[in-house]
């Protein structure tokens, strides 16, 4: 049981445990926050990463429901009442694995071009509180062409996965022929539906750097924008792992 | 010592900033409340019409003529669909939680304003494209709202099943998106964005009650989503996820080799968490209204924590037990039915809890307390009844009788409805300044305690006799005529209900106007919401961020000036 | 206040009790072997959570009674509650709990975990939107195949369960509107849908299971008295649910052998 402490001096709160950068209190939260190495700057890139991360649960969710499906149905007996018998009739589905793997490949060299992007972000950012030295360079811009080649090859995937469908119609394989086929389409269908979320996400981080926006927004964009494509492409491999090897 | 932090965004101008497209919290906390008072307005009115149909289904009625069966079977889709989306997870977590989340943990705003008042739109356009079902060819669907395969999947299965169906589904894919985007909000804003000194074991116990709420939905939502996808895909392209071979009325469907139980273990993998995500913010009011009008701690709230934690956790391992008749596998239902009896203990433990806070306490009978005190006796009946259900041995009698709805409407339709209002009357005065009427409140908490328990608690009794769900009359079968005056009895207790939640309006926009003013704390209370004006400025606390010294409930604190210590009160400092 | 609330509660709580305890509305009289064990089950169920539903209700309205404010009132007690309590109670709950879970475990276990016995009567009831068929496998023990594409609800029970006629097992089957089994005898049910989910459920016989498009599933119940029973559907199959309904007949042994004798001879 607790009891009443006379006001003498409580000037610093207990609290369990101190979650900003270390500064003294007051420091850096004034009007301005908008220095990289400033509590509010970190903070908000925390925040934006912590929103992402809740992001990617709810969509890692959504395909861990489609694989449980997938699962369940390649599996399922199903009564066929002509021979009151029961039957399976999951029939594989012949995928275009080279087209699948040349995606793949595109998808991760712009895994890899993202990354340079935010990388160099990064390093402008760290930079940034000394680029008032003469002779300092931040190298402005410079994540631009990254950004503008990840786009490129995302919308090669894009592209790359549509002709991979009119290759699976052109053999007779359509979204409702068999229940394997149904899945291709839709596993498929449904990730490249969230590239292209991250292909607008790339197109706006672009816009951020054109419009000359504040450093820190510019690298908290790009930096949520990358996190999100790599999920993307790690989302893909596993897809089609999943595809190729549980037939 | 205060820190001035920033503002994410300067006080809107203009009118469509300030109340129509406003990032402010505050505002679109309001939207979604009142999107669910027009919702709760409609679920009613199609139960009033339910009940009347039940007791006298040939009777015409005015404007809408005679109701067909399925007609009723629509009104009862419609109306369990609006209620558990529209009703039960909008009010408590979009409308309370929004406003008064930010303001319980210091913060200025929610941490992605945009993306809140994103989440709040598509809401709205996923409640417009659900009501659009009624007017479209073939009306509403007549499916349920949970919307079994393949009665959903099938266009030819029944009238409504067409467009009328595709809008349903459509609506309910919406608003998942729009539930998974506020969950993301909430979860960041509870982790990242408390003020100093508001540790997690600090945070009001609504505060842990939202933010249980979102990680529920995050993780559920998305399985529904999958599940929407899959049955749209069935609906109109011609997959068979979901339905087997089969005819309906004789001509072949055109499916094969797909499995109506797919789409119950994906519906209530989402279901079950749902109905918690219904019901864990109106235990945290519950909790918090109790505290703080018995002047009482509330009675050991770490407890309290974790049992909300396990509700969630287990809330995931316990589908099943909608599904013992289903077909699955019996050894299966005895899993799930051990889970689901496992889940029953920290429920009663945070019955428990409530009473102990009761216990010894100094209690005040303002309206917030009288529905927190309802809540409670509601709770424990509705809950009391889930251990029958729970056994499946038992559920053979009972499964899709009227005893089901009548466990989960004393627990979500009165319950978590309690929960609402007893927040409404708690946080009234701060939203708009003034005091709700007491004398008018009291009359609607009588009307409506007694009210619903007179239209649940017979439902069980209809359920023990065989009274099958969702019977749209009760004139086939020879063994249900006796139970016709007991349903009678219901629907004129429905009527007596509703029309008391007339009160309930008037007092309420009323109040909005001509309420008497009311102080920055008119109950005394401890947590931050309390601290800031009324109604709070636009960043919450004027600038001046709150530093928390004290845990949430110190009440009556022995040596203290006065018998409630707020949180952020330097002067005296407790060791919670 | 504190009396009114208190008053209010635990009338409502006598009244909700007194109509439990008086079986006024009840479950219909068991007419199966299974019905004992689960009607005990149920009044063990009944009597556990009864006691909880009256002490914590009446906890509920005396505490806000007695403790209510009034200017004799003492001070709230300044407590953050009593650990020892908490895990007391919780144990006590969860071995409650699961205890009342285990005990009902073996009744299930018999009702679903078994097959049917050999010399079980066998009854193959298909839900259609909206009657019930019932099928009888005939002399031959089999039942015949059926095809989707042969139905034809409006031609009679045969063609409305696609029955295929170039079957040799076909022959004997017969199919009827009414259920009618032997009492004493334990009777098989294989249970079909050809379109939507229906669930076949008989109220005296504790018995129901879903009746699933695409499943045959196979239950098993005794039925122990003779008797006219209702049948009806217990799952959301369409805009009929409410009139899809049947009749079981339970009658001695040989009434069920000269029944079933003279439909094998109307269909030859």
């Amino acid at each position: 049981m607790a009891s009443f402490t006379p006001a003498v001096s409580a000037h610093h709160p207990t609290t369990s445990r101190r979650r900003d950068s270390g500064l003294p209190p007051g420091a850096g939260g004034g009007g301005d926050g908008r220095r990289p190495g400033s509590p509010d700057y970190r903070a908000r890139l925390r925040r934006a990463r912590l929103g992402l991360a809740s992001a990617l649960v709810s969509i890692l969710m959504l395909f861990i429901a489609f694989t449980s499906a997938y699962i369940v149905r390649q599996g399922l007996p199903t009564l066929d009442p002509s021979t009151n018998k029961v039957v399976h009739d999951w029939i594989p589905v012949q995928l275009p694995t080279a087209l699948f793997l040349f995606n793949t490949t595109v998808l991760l060299l712009s895994s890899v071009t993202i990354e340079l992007a935010r990388r160099q972000l990064v390093r402008q950012a760290a930079l940034e509180p000394v680029a008032s030295i003469p002779g300092v360079s931040l190298g402005k811009d410079r994540e631009l062409p990254w950004l503008g080649m990840t786009i490129v090859l995302g919308l090669c995937f894009l592209t790359g996965q549509w002709l991979a469908w009119n290759d699976l119609a052109s053999r007779g394989f359509y979204v409702a022929t068999g229940p394997s086929s149904s899945f291709v389409y839709l596993l498929t269908g449904v990730h490249a539906v969230h590239l292209l979320g991250g292909v607008v996400a790339l197109l706006v981080a672009g816009s951020t750097v054109l419009l000359h926006r504040p450093l820190e927004s510019r690298r908290i964009v790009v930096d949520v924008t990358a996190w999100y494509w790599h999920f993307m492409a790690l989302l893909w491999i596993y897809i089609l792992a999943l595809l190729e090897f549980a037939r | 010592m205060v820190a001035q932090e920033s503002h994410e965004h300067a006080a809107p101008q203009g009118f469509i900033r300030k109340y129509v497209f406003s990032l402010d919290h505050k505002v679109i906390g309001l939207q979604y409340y009142f999107l669910a008072l027009t919702a709760v307005l409609v679920g009613m009115f199609l139960s009033l019409l339910m009940r009347i149909h039940v007791v006298w289904p040939n009777a015409s009625l005015p404007l809408l003529g005679d109701i067909k069966p399925e007609t009723y079977l629509s009104l009862v889709t419609m109306h369990g669909t609006i209620m558990v989306f529209f009703v039960l997870t909008t009010a408590p977590q979009g409308g309370f939680g929004n406003y008064i989340l930010p303001i319980q943990i210091g913060a200025p705003d929610m941490a992605f304003p945009v993306l809140n008042m994103l989440s709040f739109w598509t809401t709205l356009v996923a409640y417009l494209v659900m009501l659009a079902a009624f007017f479209v060819v073939g009306g509403a669907p007549l499916h349920g709202w949970t919307g079994y395969a393949p009665l959903s999947a099938l266009q030819s299965a029944g009238p409504g099943e067409g467009l009328g169906a595709d809008l349903w589904i459509t609506s309910i894919a919406l608003f998942c998106v729009a539930s998974l985007m506020g969950a993301l909000n909430f979860i960041t804003t509870t982790l990242d964005m408390r003020a100093r000194g508001m540790s997690m074991m600090r945070m009001p116990l609504t505060c842990w009650s939202w933010f249980i709420t979102a990680i529920l939905g995050l993780l559920a939502f998305g399985v529904l989503l999958s599940a929407g996808i899959l049955l749209l895909l069935d609906r109109n392209i011609g997959t068979s996820f979901f339905v087997p071979l089969g005819t309906v009325n004789g001509q072949l469907t055109g499916h094969k080799g797909g499995s109506p139980l797919l789409w119950q273990h994906l519906f209530w993998f989402f279901g079950h968490p749902e109905v918690y995500i219904a019901i864990l913010p109106g235990m945290g009011v519950a909790s918090q209204v109790l505290s703080t009008f018995s002047r009482k701690p509330i009675f050991g709230y770490k407890a309290m924590v974790y049992a909300m934690l396990s509700i969630g956790l287990l809330g995931f391992m316990v589908w099943g037990h909608h599904m013992f008749m289903s077909g699955m596998s019996p050894y299966s239902a005895f899993a799930f039915s051990v889970m689901t009896m496992a889940i029953g203990v920290p429920s009663a433990i945070k019955t428990f809890n409530w009473l102990g806070t009761l216990h010894k306490g100094r209690l005040r009978f303002q309206a917030p307390m009288l529905f927190a005190i309802g809540f409670v006796s509601l709770f424990v009946s509705g809950g009391l009844s889930g251990p029958f259900l729970a056994q499946p041995a038992l559920d053979i009698p009972l499964h899709d009788t009227a005893f089901v709805p009548g466990h989960f409407h004393l627990i979500m339709g009165v319950a978590a409805i309690f929960g609402i209002f007893a927040a409404t009357y708690y946080w009234f005065p701060k939203m708009f300044g003034r005091m709700m009427n007491e004398r008018l409140a009291r009359i609607h908490f009588f009307f409506t305690l007694i009210g619903t328990y007179c239209v649940f608690m017979p439902m069980h009794y209809l359920g023990l006799a065989g009274q099958p769900r969702r019977y749209s009359q009760l004139t086939e079968l020879t063994y249900l005529h006796h139970l016709l005056p007991l349903n009678r009895f219901m629907t004129y207790a429905a009527v007596v209900t509703i029309a008391a939640q007339l009160v309930f309006l008037f007092n309420l926009f009323w109040s909005i106007f001509k309420g008497v003013k009311a102080s920055d704390n008119p109950w005394e209370a401890t947590t931050l919401e309390w601290t800031t004006a009324t109604p709070p400025p636009h960043d919450n606390f004027a600038g001046h961020t709150p530093v928390v010294y004290n845990g949430p409930y110190e009440y009556s604190v022995p040596g203290a000036p006065r018998d409630y210590v707020m949180q952020s009160d330097p002067a005296t400092v407790t060791a919670h | 206040m504190g009396l009114l609330l208190l008053c209010v509660i635990w009338l409502i709580t006598i009244a909700s009790t007194y109509f439990f305890i008086a079986k006024t509305w009840w479950l219909p009289a068991g007419a199966s072997a299974s019905a004992a064990a689960i009607d005990h089950q149920f009044a063990v169920t009944f009597v556990l959570m009864g006691v909880i539903f009256v002490a914590a209700q009446m906890a509920l309205g005396y505490f806000v009674w007695k403790y209510r404010d009034r200017a004799s009132a003492n001070n709230a007690s300044y407590s953050h509650g009593n650990l020892k309590l908490e895990i007391i109670w919780t144990t006590l709950t969860l071995i409650l709990f699961i205890g009342l879970n285990l005990i009902g475990g073996p009744i299930w276990a018999a009702e679903r975990f078994r097959p049917a016995a050999d010399e079980a009567t066998r009854v193959e009831v298909t839900g259609i939107q909206f009657a019930w068929y019932f099928r009888y496998p005939g002399p031959d023990g089999k039942f015949a195949t059926t095809k989707p594409e042969l139905e034809d609800p409006s031609a009679g029970g045969e063609a409305a369960l696609g029955l295929d006629p170039s079957d040799p097992a076909s022959k004997d089957d017969v199919v009827t509107g009414i259920m009618v089994v032997p009492v004493g005898r334990e009777v098989e049910v294989i249970l079909r849908a050809h379109d939507v989910i229906h669930s076949f459920f008989v109220p005296s016989m504790r018995f129901k299971q879903d009746a699933v498009p695409g499943l045959a599933i196979h239950v098993h119940f005794t039925p122990t008295e003779t008797g006219s029973y209702e049948i009806a559907c217990a799952e959301l199959c369409g805009l009929g649910h409410y009139k899809m309904h049947g009749i079981l007949k339970v009658v001695s042994q040989s009434e069920f052998d000269q029944w079933l004798v003279a439909h094998e001879a109307e269909k030859q």
